[in-house]
């Protein structure tokens, strides 16, 4: 059907990199640890189970917090909410960035133009600073706040990628063709630019998830994420921080488990760069 | 610079909550916020208050704090002298750090030490910076103690010594952070030198490789390099909101942060607007920069995108 489809099924032996397995295992343990947690947890998450900032054991493999709680349910619990938010605000992303991308796309030069260059300022600024924009002008942190603003933000780098995708493919001789054939636009983005440009937009919204992760953890660091009990990795560090002398071990397991699942998505990213686009392939 | 300040004025005014919020008690009632509203002109039409807006902008007024009264600009000059500094010398060390070691994963990509290398910077991008603050604090101030955890010595820059050694951790932070996706693309612009036509006629010339790389590889690599460079300058300006929180400093990101919980906008708008005209100077100087080092990019226009 399109140019791309051939692309997207290789033979897997061949072109499965181990780094995108070793991605792929990393990110399902994290599904599977996040989706456990609704049925199960090692500990009640907020029941005084040991304590108080006792080192890891054999009880408590990642010790316990400051209140008696065990770390490792609450950084179990920070998977699923780490990935609830990657995929929120990647969801949120996809809808608004390709959605505003193509209409740029498509827009009359100076409409472009001017999309165009709010893009490039917007992108300008870190993903994190728009994000505490949101949140600071929305009522309080929330999950859904900071849900909806990660993904507002990046949804400007989305829309600049779908924007330059999209003009290329619209560049192409077939599509003068299918309009001169009579094909509404809307038949053209389906039939013709979507499936052209979804391998490299599947590919960035991989690493988009990852950037959403780090994102939610540094707004929950400064205290702009989700309030407890949600148990955030980033509140889990800036809680650790706060009793760093004492318990400098609580803040080890918290961000390793943040970097794995940032890391799979890199790596994943990675590996689906390579299988989307053979010409690609890293050194 | 019209355009971003236009974009900054509609983020921060068409969110929801009322700007005057921030100057009235709980309690008031609705004589006290119109009063309220017409102090900080909020009950002004959306279109009078951007001209307004613009008008002080146009004079370098950027108003006076909500909360401490302080013109915003004195506050924002004061404490640029903090972040100024540490975005410097983490910049600094950042690509006296990614530079060579970037150029030997490339070089030596073979070696078991060039892809250790990539590895490394690998997860260095995946780390997010406030651990890395987090664990530097815990190895450096609390194991060994040979730095302090936090914050900066009221005497400032009057001594250099103490001020220098107060911000080792914090320039450390950036500079790790920032040095792990530098020297990833640093890596790839040398492979991209390497791999040239024009390197290998140069080596078929009798050049050395060593001496090859340095004569025609630094020059063409360095264009890519130079835009990336800006890009990390401007987002490690603007992202030393995070580090600051880490360490506890009175710069510029703390007063962005204080601001946005205390809704005082000006100050918010004030930073917001300081911080993007050095963004786009520093995206100036890269684009001169890379004027001067590739003669092709001295044309009349630059390529549309």
């Amino acid at each position: 059907m399109t140019d791309a489809a051939p692309a997207l099924a290789p033979p897997a032996s061949r072109r499965l990199t181990p780094a995108f397995l070793v991605g792929a295992a990393l990110v399902g343990l994290h599904v599977a640890v996040g989706l456990l947690t609704l049925v199960w947890t090692p500990y009640d998450p907020a029941a005084m189970t040991g304590g108080r900032l006792a080192p890891p054991s054999l009880l408590h493999w990642a010790g316990t917090d400051r209140l008696g709680r065990d770390l490792f349910t609450e950084i179990m619990i920070g998977a699923r909410i780490a990935l609830a938010v990657g995929s929120g605000a990647v969801a949120i992303a996809a809808a608004i960035g390709v959605t505003v991308g193509l209409l740029a796309a498509f827009a009359s030069r100076a409409v472009d133009d001017v999309l165009a260059a709010t893009l490039d300022i917007l992108i300008a600024f870190p993903t994190l600073l728009l994000a505490m924009l949101i949140v600071a002008a929305g009522d309080g942190a929330n999950l859904g706040t900071a849900i909806l603003a990660i993904g507002i933000a990046a949804s400007a780098i989305v829309a600049r990628l779908t924007r330059i995708l999209a003009r290329r493919v619209l560049a192409m001789d077939y599509i003068t063709a299918a309009r001169v054939s009579g094909t509404s636009w809307l038949g053209i983005v389906r039939i013709h630019v979507l499936p052209n440009i979804w391998p490299t937009l599947i590919v960035n919204f991989a690493l988009q998830f990852g950037l959403a992760v780090i994102a939610e953890a540094s707004l929950s660091y400064l205290g702009l994420g989700a309030p407890p009990p949600n148990a955030s990795w980033g509140r889990l560090l800036q809680e650790a921080q706060a009793t760093v002398y004492t318990a400098p071990f609580g803040a080890i397991a918290p961000g390793i488990a943040l970097v794995s699942l940032v890391i799979g998505l890199n790596l994943f990213a990675d590996g689906l760069r390579d299988v989307a686009d053979p010409t690609r392939r890293r050194r | 610079m019209l355009i971003a300040a236009a974009v900054l004025f509609l983020l921060l005014r068409l969110l929801p909550g009322d700007p005057a919020n921030a100057l009235v008690s709980v309690g008031a009632d609705a004589d006290q916020i119109e009063a309220a509203r017409r102090q900080v002109g909020s009950d002004l039409p959306i279109a009078a208050q951007f001209v307004r807006y613009l008008g002080q902008l146009g004079r370098f007024d950027l108003g006076a704090s909500f909360v401490s009264g302080v013109p915003v600009l004195e506050e924002i000059g004061r404490r640029l002298t903090l972040t100024l500094p540490l975005t410097a010398l983490a910049f600094l060390s950042a690509v006296l750090l990614a530079l060579p070691l970037g150029i030997l994963a490339a070089v030596k990509r073979d070696r078991w030490y060039g892809g250790l290398i990539s590895i490394v910077s690998q997860f260095g991008v995946a780390v997010p910076v406030f651990w890395i603050g987090i664990l530097l604090v815990t190895a450096f101030a609390v194991k060994l103690r040979l730095f302090p955890s936090s914050g900066f010595p009221p005497s400032g820059w009057r001594d250099p010594l103490t001020a220098l050694h107060q911000l080792a951790l914090p320039i450390l932070t950036i500079a790790l952070v920032m040095s792990a996706s530098l020297i990833r693309y640093v890596r790839s612009a040398t492979l991209d030198v390497i791999g040239s036509d024009y390197l290998r006629t140069a080596r078929a010339l009798g050049a050395g490789y060593g001496e090859a790389l340095v004569r025609h590889g630094i020059r063409n690599g360095a264009v890519p390099v130079i835009s990336i460079l800006g890009i990390e300058l401007a987002s490690t300006l603007l992202g030393a909101v995070v580090v600051e929180r880490v360490f506890s400093l009175p710069g510029l990101g703390s007063m962005l942060l204080s601001g946005i919980e205390q809704r005082d906008y000006p100050s918010v708008q004030g930073v917001l607007f300081v911080s993007t005209l050095l963004v786009l100077l520093v995206g100036f100087a890269a684009d001169l920069t890379q004027r001067l080092v590739d003669p092709r990019l001295r044309g009349p226009s630059g390529a549309r995108s």
